[in-house]
């Protein structure tokens, strides 16, 4: 398959991506794979309602290639981790300071996609240098081990003492290399481990991935199988976006607040673990469909969702209605509109700054063509509070995207009916998967070789978010930290993969 | 003001574990229970092959589910009902990893019982009130939502008088989740090393304890064993917040003392647990 990118010159490559970028593409990100002549790069963009790549061989001798961050901001963070993963560089990359993979010079590369068995690589821990200069201007490490019930995450702020001027962010702590674990594993088990790249959006994760393989494999997912998949995606999202605001109360001290909010994501959490065995939804989606029908009978199901909406609808109106609760949120961690477009924000980040993707609309997939979605306006504020918004917004939506689907499920015959198309074995060939996690769009590049797979990478949008993260910063303080990282509501599994 | 009504308006909705059973009632995954029955052939070997994990081995003709690596994905419920089904039962850590294998072999009861014993005796000075620090070091992020979910209204575990704190100085237990990613192993070492003593290590879900699915690669290794000395191995993936609660009351000696096997059947549920002193530990420690 990479024979016909032989050719393509690393000159050129920059140029096409930028040229599509210009003309209206969004940037998806950009994956790298290790193959016999060198390392392949895949742009991934979306144009319209589908999503194409732009591919380029970086030959092994050559071992770099010119940038696409001067032309595309966004592709900073994907440059750095491919720098670090197979050794290879963009020239033109303004700041290449570690990311997911610090190594000491001369240690061995992990090179995902050149099956090769594992070499334990040798990480180079030691502290950035500060990057400003200037009088009283200092340090706070934050992290890697956090202050409460986090997942590890490294924020270096440099300030003066109040403001925040500066912040960087390292991912390696926990960066777990799971990416290469795919190579070898059948697609039944690739699923599982899917679900376990970010673990709070294992629905998602696992569609993307099932979406490519079943792309490769021309296999249409029976109905009731592309409604279950909505059922669990959306009560899903209702999870993580209860936990954003659950983050946000605690933040701000709002005791009853957060014990109400955290009743009703418990709710959430049994109410899918009722449905599937599993509070994460685990084990639900799977090659060719999903594993079991929802065990509930209907009118139980609508019961127990019509209790957790009225509740969390009630709770957050109160909430989006308490002084001291939305004077926290105003105006903190803004994100302008631009700034969100040129880098291609995803989720409720990018929909709080009037960014629109969302590929539930865009590209349509599971049984979202089939319901009427309440498509949620994007809001123009850009700060924490707008991301709150839109999040309400969206719980609302998927309450009433689960009772369609609850609705629909039920006017099939659930004991007859198919929920999985058998996959075939023997797949080859490349496929780029995708679903609308809580976070945003979840992409899954998958590389079938004879039924195993031979390359995955998934892109969860927390890595492609958090790279934005640094930008909501200078107008604020360190009391705004909390919201404004609980605002981004990102999963640290997802970005350091 | 409007809030305080609200937080009234639904009663009391704290679970009373560990004083009452609780959990979710049938059809909830909380481990997967073996049968104390020969092996089928060839039906227990299509199990064996279809865990992902490697977690099914046949001894002596008898098949055994290692639940330190079991995701408990149902595929060998589906291949082999009549020796793996799920049960709700989340009560299942235990203090030696080797217990984790069901079901138990006497000899390893006796270690049980021995390694139950000693703990019991390191904890005695932890049995009112304990302080936990958290360490997320390379989990997929759902076990932190479980840990955190401890604190709400439903576990609510502070009326057991067990608190989160921020500073390993003030923690008696350093309850760590993930497969040990490289870049965490010196923190978490560190976090350890600062705690006063005694205290006490929980390895919390099956990367915790294994490594699980993901297992020894060039970033991670085959969970925290390695790396700090474990006091207590939790089952899960990830861990339910009852079964992390279980875990935590184990670590510190606070169990009622009438909870035994659930034994007196064919299934092997878990490994009997007691109390390992003689104090009435349901009494619930105040702040």
């Amino acid at each position: 398959m990479s024979d016909s990118f032989a050719g393509l010159s690393t000159e050129g490559f920059a140029d096409r991506v930028s040229e599509r970028v210009k003309n209206g593409a969004r940037f998806c990100g950009l994956f790298a794979t290790a193959e016999s002549e060198g390392t392949r790069l895949v742009a991934v963009l979306s144009e319209g309602e589908t999503l194409q790549s732009e591919n380029v061989i970086v030959a092994d001798d050559a071992g770099c290639y010119p940038a696409l961050t001067p032309h595309i901001p966004a592709a900073a963070w994907y440059e750095r981790e491919i720098h670090e993963l197979f050794g290879i560089e963009p020239e033109g990359h303004a700041r290449l300071d570690p990311l997911v993979l610090p190594l000491v010079s001369g240690s061995p590369r992990p090179r995902p996609g050149s099956g090769k068995p594992f070499e334990p690589v040798e990480l180079d821990p030691s502290p950035l240098p500060a990057h400003l200069r200037g009088e009283g201007v200092f340090t706070i490490p934050y992290g890697p081990v956090r202050s409460g019930v986090f997942e590890s995450i490294e924020y270096l702020v440099e300030t003066p003492g109040e403001d925040i001027p500066h912040l960087r962010t390292r991912v390696f702590h926990k960066h777990r290399g799971i990416e290469v674990r795919f190579e070898g594993m059948d697609p039944d088990d690739g699923v599982l481990l899917a679900e376990r790249c970010e673990g709070v959006a294992s629905v998602a994760h696992a569609i993307a991935f099932c979406g490519a393989v079943e792309q490769l494999s021309r296999t249409e997912i029976p109905e009731g199988a592309a409604l279950v998949r909505v059922l669990h995606a959306e009560l899903e999202r209702i999870a993580n976006h209860l936990d954003s605001a659950i983050r946000h109360t605690e933040a701000a001290g709002q005791a009853v607040a957060y014990a109400r909010l955290s009743l009703h994501k418990e709710r959430v959490q049994r109410l899918r673990g009722r449905l599937c065995g599993s509070r994460f939804g685990r084990g639900v989606v799977v090659p060719g469909g999903v594993s079991t029908p929802p065990v509930l009978d209907v009118a139980e199901l609508f019961a127990a969702i019509d209790q957790i909406d009225n509740g969390v609808k009630d709770d957050l109106r109160l909430l989006m209605a308490t002084p001291s609760f939305v004077d926290r949120l105003r105006g903190t961690g803004v994100i302008g509109q631009e700034l969100a477009r040129q880098f291609g924000a995803l989720g409720p980040v990018g929909r709080g700054s009037g960014q629109k993707a969302d590929g539930r609309v865009e590209r349509p997939y599971a049984a979202y063509g089939l319901l009427g979605q309440q498509l949620v306006d994007p809001r123009t504020e850009g700060d924490a509070l707008a991301r709150q918004r839109i999040r309400n917004d969206e719980i609302s939506g998927a309450f009433h995207l689960i009772r369609q689907t609850i609705d629909r499920l039920s006017q099939t015959n659930m004991s007859t009916q198919v929920w999985a198309e058998p996959i075939d074995r023997d797949l080859s060939g490349e496929a780029i998967g995708w679903a609308e996690a809580p976070q945003g769009e979840v992409l899954y590049f998958v590389v079938l070789d004879e039924g195993r797979l031979a390359r995955v990478k998934p892109r969860s949008a927390s890595f492609h978010n958090l790279g934005l993260f640094h930008a909501a910063f200078p107008k604020d303080i360190l009391t705004d930290f909390a919201f404004i990282e609980a605002s981004f509501g990102l999963s640290i599994a997802g970005v350091a993969g | 003001m409007p809030w305080i009504p609200r937080g009234l308006r639904e009663g009391i909705v704290t679970s009373r574990y560990p004083r009452r059973p609780d959990g979710y009632g049938p059809g909830f995954r909380g481990s997967v229970v073996v049968a104390n029955a020969p092996a089928p052939e060839p039906r227990i070997a299509s199990a064996v092959e279809a865990c992902p994990t490697d977690a099914i081995t046949v001894e002596n003709g008898l098949p055994r589910l290692d639940r330190g690596r079991c995701i408990l994905c149902g595929r060998c419920t589906e291949l082999c009902p009549e020796l793996f089904r799920f049960d709700p039962d989340f009560e299942t850590s235990a203090e030696r990893r080797e217990a984790l294998v069901v079901p138990e072999l006497v000899a390893d009861e006796a270690a049980l019982i021995l390694a139950r014993t000693e703990l019991g005796r390191a904890v005695k000075a932890l049995r009112r009130s304990v302080h936990i620090r958290h360490v997320d070091a390379g989990s997929d992020g759902a076990d932190e939502w479980e840990v955190a979910a401890l604190t709400n209204p439903v576990y609510d575990v502070q009326r057991l008088g067990i608190y989160f704190t921020a500073s390993p100085r003030h923690a008696d237990v350093l309850l760590a989740t993930g497969v040990g990613a490289a870049g965490m192993l010196d923190a978490l070492r560190q976090t350890y090393d600062v705690m006063p003593e005694p205290k006490v290590v929980i390895a919390a879900g099956v990367d915790a304890v294994s490594g699980g699915l993901l297992g020894e690669g060039y970033a991670s290794r085959s969970g925290l064993a390695d790396s700090l000395p474990v006091d207590v191995f939790v089952p899960g993936s990830p861990p339910t917040p009852f079964g992390l609660l279980f875990a935590i009351l184990l670590a510190i000696g606070r169990l009622p003392r009438a909870r035994g096997s659930a034994g007196g059947n064919d299934w092997a549920r878990r490994t009997p647990h007691g109390p390992a002193s003689a104090e009435d530990p349901t009494r619930e420690a105040g702040p």
